[in-house]
């Protein structure tokens, strides 16, 4: 049995939640923080997980080693806003046991 | 005005399928939507990507689908307006709606069905101070009428298809074209990246990349933008700035509608017809909530299903009628076309 991991997300109200995220389930950031609904419905995820509208954006807090950004995501946060030097597309970023202790802020909606 | 039995509100698979069960039932359809095309975040957003949850079907590519329902939906020949977003709703004497788009063509039906998926598409505006005040002074989100352009100093943000495209066009018509981006790379059509470099090696585009606008300047009407260009300022004179960043999603006037909203999403009673709480006003595809909830377009269809069942109770009250099987009862088109399955032959074999 795969264990969970744990995922600190602060949410754009700045409130800071310690998830625990199954890393069997094929899911990706966006999706715990659906899940958790730590972002109102409609606001997250709006492209279904695809990198192409940035609603997923999220601020990295800390060195944990992540999946490379693939063309697609670079590509969308090029067009995106309130972009950062840490910014990810959460949808990009699966789940997965080298994951554990990630700390991420939401980015705005835009 | 435009009379019809059913208006639904969105031409994504729920709305187009909707109008199928509606045919069934003979009730006719009128589709609106605000953007230029049939198929919603289909055709929008991932025209060329596979889905692989539809029934019957193992993979099917998202244009494809829109394709094949607007074959399938085709004999019930219902209308269209597209590019125009349903902005007021109001309830007549007889129980009826008037629907009014943003351009003030009426809709005239007993029933209306919100099939809006995520809400109407909307320009994803860049973060600049004042840009408000330039939104009916030189910026332009779409680009209705090209020769609005001619001869005039234009600058086109964004890196995608639309900023490609547009660049390519207007590279004819305007007297000078500048395209920045905050990269170098593009992400649109090969033949379009090619195009551009194109023109821009022939003097008909000025590429300023990796760049960004962080102003606009201009008393009564734009006069130029400031760049960040990789850190330096630099001001380009422009008539026009057309910042293309794609579009988002609003549920935008219908939330003004006296509609219950939960999670920014139309409650419905799926218990019995996705009803909303206004009679006569439906909500189906992933623009309604309900527990168990899923924005699946095979769910999709299920609700337009059954939402036109109890359309035709309000459109025919006391009329008695039976679901039908399609491939028992066949398919009458409104277009005077018939599909049924061929006859068996009952012939002795001597």
């Amino acid at each position: 049995m795969t264990q969970d991991i744990t995922i600190k997300i602060t949410d754009r109200e700045g409130i800071t939640h310690e998830v625990q995220a199954p890393t069997d389930m094929n899911m990706n950031v966006m999706e715990l923080v659906s899940a958790y609904e730590l972002a109102p419905a409609g606001t997250i995820g709006i492209c279904g997980g695809m990198a192409m509208c940035a609603s997923c954006q999220c601020y990295i807090l800390n060195q944990v080693t992540l999946p490379e950004m693939s063309d697609d995501e670079e590509a969308m946060l090029s067009e995106a806003f309130n972009v950062k030097d840490n910014s990810r597309l959460g949808c990009q970023i699966y789940l997965t046991n080298a994951l554990g202790g990630l700390e991420i802020a939401l980015a705005p909606e835009s | 005005m435009i009379k019809t039995d059913i208006l639904i509100i969105g031409a994504g698979p729920t709305g187009l399928f909707a109008v199928f069960e509606a045919g069934l039932l003979k009730l006719k359809c009128h589709i609106l939507d605000a953007l230029p095309q049939a198929g919603g975040q289909l055709s929008e957003l991932y025209p060329k990507k596979p889905i692989f949850d539809i029934p019957g079907f193992p993979e099917v590519l998202a244009g494809d689908l829109i394709h094949n329902l607007r074959e399938q939906i085709k004999q019930f020949e219902p209308g269209f307006t597209f590019g125009e977003r349903a902005e007021t709703i109001e309830k007549q004497e007889d129980g009826s709606f008037i629907v009014t788009s943003n351009k003030g063509k009426k809709f005239n039906a007993p029933v209306i069905a919100i099939a809006g998926g995520l809400g109407s598409f909307e320009p994803r505006k860049p973060l600049i101070d004042g840009l408000k005040f330039y939104e009916d002074k030189g910026i332009k989100y779409f680009i209705k009428n090209p020769e609005k352009f001619r001869d005039k100093r234009v600058v086109i943000a964004g890196g995608g298809d639309s900023a490609l495209d547009w660049s390519i066009f207007l590279s004819n018509i305007a007297s000078e074209v500048t395209l920045v981006h905050r990269r170098n790379e593009f992400r649109g059509a090969l033949d379009s990246v090619d195009k551009v470099q194109e023109l821009k090696d022939a003097g008909k585009i000025k590429l300023i990349t990796p760049a960004e606008v962080v102003g606009i300047k201009g008393a009564e009407h734009i006069e130029s933008v400031d760049l960040d260009e990789n850190g330096a300022h630099r001001n380009v004179p422009c008539d026009y700035f057309i910042p293309l960043f794609g579009l988002t999603p609003k549920l935008g006037p219908i939330a003004n509608w006296g509609l219950e909203i939960e999670k920014n999403a139309i409650k419905v009673n799926n218990a019995l017809d996705y009803q909303t709480n206004i009679p006569g006003i439906f909500a189906i595809g992933d623009v309604n909530t309900y527990p168990g909830k899923l924005k699946l377009i095979l769910c999709g269809f299920h609700e337009a299903t059954l939402m036109c069942q109890a359309a035709y109770q309000i459109i025919n009250p006391g009329k008695k009628f039976v679901m039908k099987y399609t491939t028992v009862s066949g398919i009458d088109g409104f277009d005077g076309t018939r599909k049924e399955a061929p006859k068996s032959v009952v012939k002795a074999i001597d």
